[in-house]
């Protein structure tokens, strides 16, 4: 197809295959949801139950309210279990394909990696290190814009940050060996 | 025209260099974030927010809510010009925009779409300038007991009146109402569900929990998608914007309707998406011709536009008389109130006068602004859609950790952005909607408060909420609106106006 002038065309090589078999269905993730609240409502239940779900003369004890929210979250979860069992007959939709998900998770784990060298490395170097090998690795961009990109960013960040607004990130040894 | 004079002293108030530079990069910021994919209103704000935690509480407010104008405007770029709404509530904007586009109309219908954004949110902050010093001050009556019944009332109609399956809405805002309630309980200095924790003594930062509900799952949501996208550029000649302009009147029933909507639909939480299909579908059907619509009618840009710009503003009526937010964003600038040190509720327009007709006026003056700077830059702004997302993720991801840690300084707050991203990622997916988790995490535990210390004051009995005309009155709606769909089910015909059209 022949571009014209005022047209604006942007091209998505890794985009995910139409057809990628299903990972999961709606159905079944929302089960598993529903099982997961179901424990978080017991855990919490259970430790407002020992803080005391009594009414004093006051009014309600620090338990209470939360006790009876947990009451209601099982309540409505296993609301959901049921309804989920019942329409087990019908046709499935799918929560998420083996592609979306391989793309689901080319930006979660940078960003989980991202968050355990901030604690080392500081931000602004675990920021660098995000966006320059991302670009490079999931988009595929030539290694001097991925560079560029990553230094410009994360010195625009410093300085408006740090610098400017006196919003204190954490830093690790290269702010050190500059004196910050 | 006490709302008048108080108006211009809040003109007043923010004709300084300072808050109006910061007012231009707010709008610039937020068109930027509105014609993002996988960024909206509600996390730009979010995001933004730590910039503001060293500035003073006014020219804080002015630059988030111009980032929240400039979002508005942004959302219909992408959809007229792309066919992507940028943001959900532009999604009835592709219906004729789109087509519009392609006919080689996209000047014309991007200088309806903002023009009707103006004149909604122009409405809707008519309304707040004369509405909501009246509620505030009407408020000042209310005691815990009141509070209460306000916030149940806010809770109970989003069970109510929400478009979600009941059991999802109750689900996530009763795990909204718990996490608010994580660390030292405030009446009795007891710690609750903490498990010995040290991080989660000072419970769950609401902010927190909103840059992972909606930054980081809304990357991970667009992730999933193909990216690829094909659309048409366009510029905004002073001959297009005139020949829109000089047609405008004859619209005025659909504008006025639009906004009639809108601004019922934000103080109410129906909110902005809500209110552009029910805009459209009422336009479509009160058309002589309803068959053209769908087919780059310039009404079919007027009325959704209008109506989400008139709900997204209006939605801070509540916020601003009550304290109680409309919307998402309305409920992330309550959090930044707080951060701020401002209480938020009816003694605002008391104590704080400054602050609140400062912020009035920046919306009449925003919404100015915003249009001027929407009509002359849409190339550059259609542009930066071709910076491929590879390299705008990643930056995205990094704004949202500096925000998370900027908020309380910690680190674990970082983890628990990413906790959130992936609940969030997972309760979108199933339809477990966000708003009123969001809603629940920030009144959490003023809603507990005013319970508890109107069972202080009235000895544990409950029959305080119907003790006086007022508070029974509030309380027997809000148990009338819990249980609408039942009551309601005569009525439901109505409902039809707001699902969206099948085209």
């Amino acid at each position: 197809m022949s571009q014209r002038e005022d047209e604006i065309v942007v091209d998505d090589p890794g985009a995910p295959e139409e057809e990628s078999p299903a990972l999961a269905t709606t159905r079944s993730v929302e089960v598993g949801v529903y099982l997961l609240l179901l424990v978080v409502a017991f855990v919490l239940g259970f430790d407002n139950w020992r803080a005391g779900i009594g009414w004093a003369p006051d009014g309600p004890r620090p338990g209470y309210l939360p006790f009876y929210l947990c009451v209601i979250l099982a309540g409505a979860s296993l609301y959901g279990l049921a309804v989920a069992f019942l329409k087990r007959g019908e046709a499935a939709k799918t929560f998420v394909t083996r592609d979306q998900f391989r793309r689901v998770l080319q930006v979660f784990v940078p960003t989980f990696l991202f968050c355990l060298l901030t604690e080392w490395l500081g931000i602004y170097v675990a920021s660098f290190l995000l966006i320059a090998g991302f670009m490079r690795f999931v988009g595929r961009i030539a290694w001097w814009k991925c560079l560029l990109t990553g230094i410009v960013f994360s010195v625009a960040m410093f300085v408006t940050f740090d610098v400017a607004f006196d919003v204190i990130m954490p830093k690790g040894p290269l702010e050190a060996a500059f004196g910050f | 025209m006490e709302a008048f004079s108080l108006l211009l002293h809040g003109f007043a108030v923010l004709l300084t260099w300072k808050t109006l530079a910061l007012m231009l990069v707010g709008l610039l910021l937020g068109v930027f974030v509105g014609v993002l994919p996988g960024l909206g209103g509600p996390n730009g704000v979010a995001i933004l927010l730590p910039l503001t935690f060293t500035m003073d509480p006014t020219a804080a407010i002015v630059m988030l809510s111009c980032i929240y104008w400039g979002a508005l405007f942004g959302g219909a770029i992408t959809s007229i010009l792309f066919n992507i709404p940028g943001e959900a509530w532009s999604v009835a904007t592709t219906f004729d925009g789109y087509p519009m586009a392609q006919q080689g109309k996209a000047a014309e219908a991007l200088t309806a779409a903002f023009t009707s954004s103006f004149i909604g949110s122009l409405v809707a902050v008519l309304l707040i300038t004369f509405l909501a010093p009246g509620i505030a001050s009407f408020a000042l009556r209310f005691g815990p007991p009141e509070f209460f019944a306000v916030y149940l009332l806010t809770f109970c109609s989003f069970v109510g009146l929400g478009r979600e399956e009941k059991h999802k809405t109750i689900i996530s805002m009763a795990l909204g109402l718990l996490l608010a309630a994580i660390g030292m309980d405030t009446v009795s200095g007891q710690l609750r569900m903490t498990f010995g924790l040290p991080p989660l003594l000072r419970g769950i930062n609401f902010l927190v929990a909103v840059i992972g509900l909606f930054g980081i799952s809304e990357i991970l949501l667009t992730m999933e998608e193909r990216l690829a996208l094909r659309g048409h550029s366009a510029s905004i000649s002073l001959r297009v914007i005139w020949n829109v302009w000089k047609d405008l009147p004859r619209y005025w029933v659909t504008l006025l309707r639009s906004s009639a909507i809108g601004c019922w639909l934000g103080i109410t939480p129906g909110g902005a998406i809500a209110a552009s299909f029910m805009g459209y579908n009422l336009a479509k059907r009160f058309a002589k011709d309803p068959s053209t619509f769908g087919k780059g009618r310039i009404e079919g840009v007027f009325s959704p536009e209008t109506a989400a710009h008139a709900s997204g503003t209006s939605a801070l009526l509540p916020m601003l008389a009550l304290g109680i937010p409309g919307s998402g964003t309305a409920a992330i600038l309550l959090g930044g109130l707080m951060v701020w040190g401002l209480n938020p509720g009816p003694l605002l327009f008391v104590e704080h006068k400054d602050f609140v007709w400062g912020l009035i006026a920046s919306m009449y003056l925003g919404n100015i602004v915003g249009l001027i700077i929407v009509l002359s830059t849409v190339p550059i702004f259609a542009s930066i859609l071709r910076v491929p997302f590879s390299a705008i993720a990643p930056m995205i991801v990094v704004s949202c950790a500096i925000g998370a840690f900027a908020i309380q300084n910690a680190m674990f707050d970082v983890w628990l952005m990413l906790l959130f991203g992936a609940v969030g990622y997972v309760f979108k997916k199933i339809g477990i909607p966000l708003a009123p988790f969001t809603l629940a995490l920030v009144l959490g535990n003023r809603s507990e408060d005013a319970f508890r210390l109107s069972m202080i004051g009235a000895g544990g009995d409950l029959r305080v909420f119907w003790s006086n005309g007022l508070v029974g009155s509030i309380s027997t709606l809000a148990l009338i609106l819990l249980f609408w769909p039942l009551i309601g089910r005569a009525l439901h015909t109505a409902g039809r106006f707001r699902r969206p059209v099948k085209t």
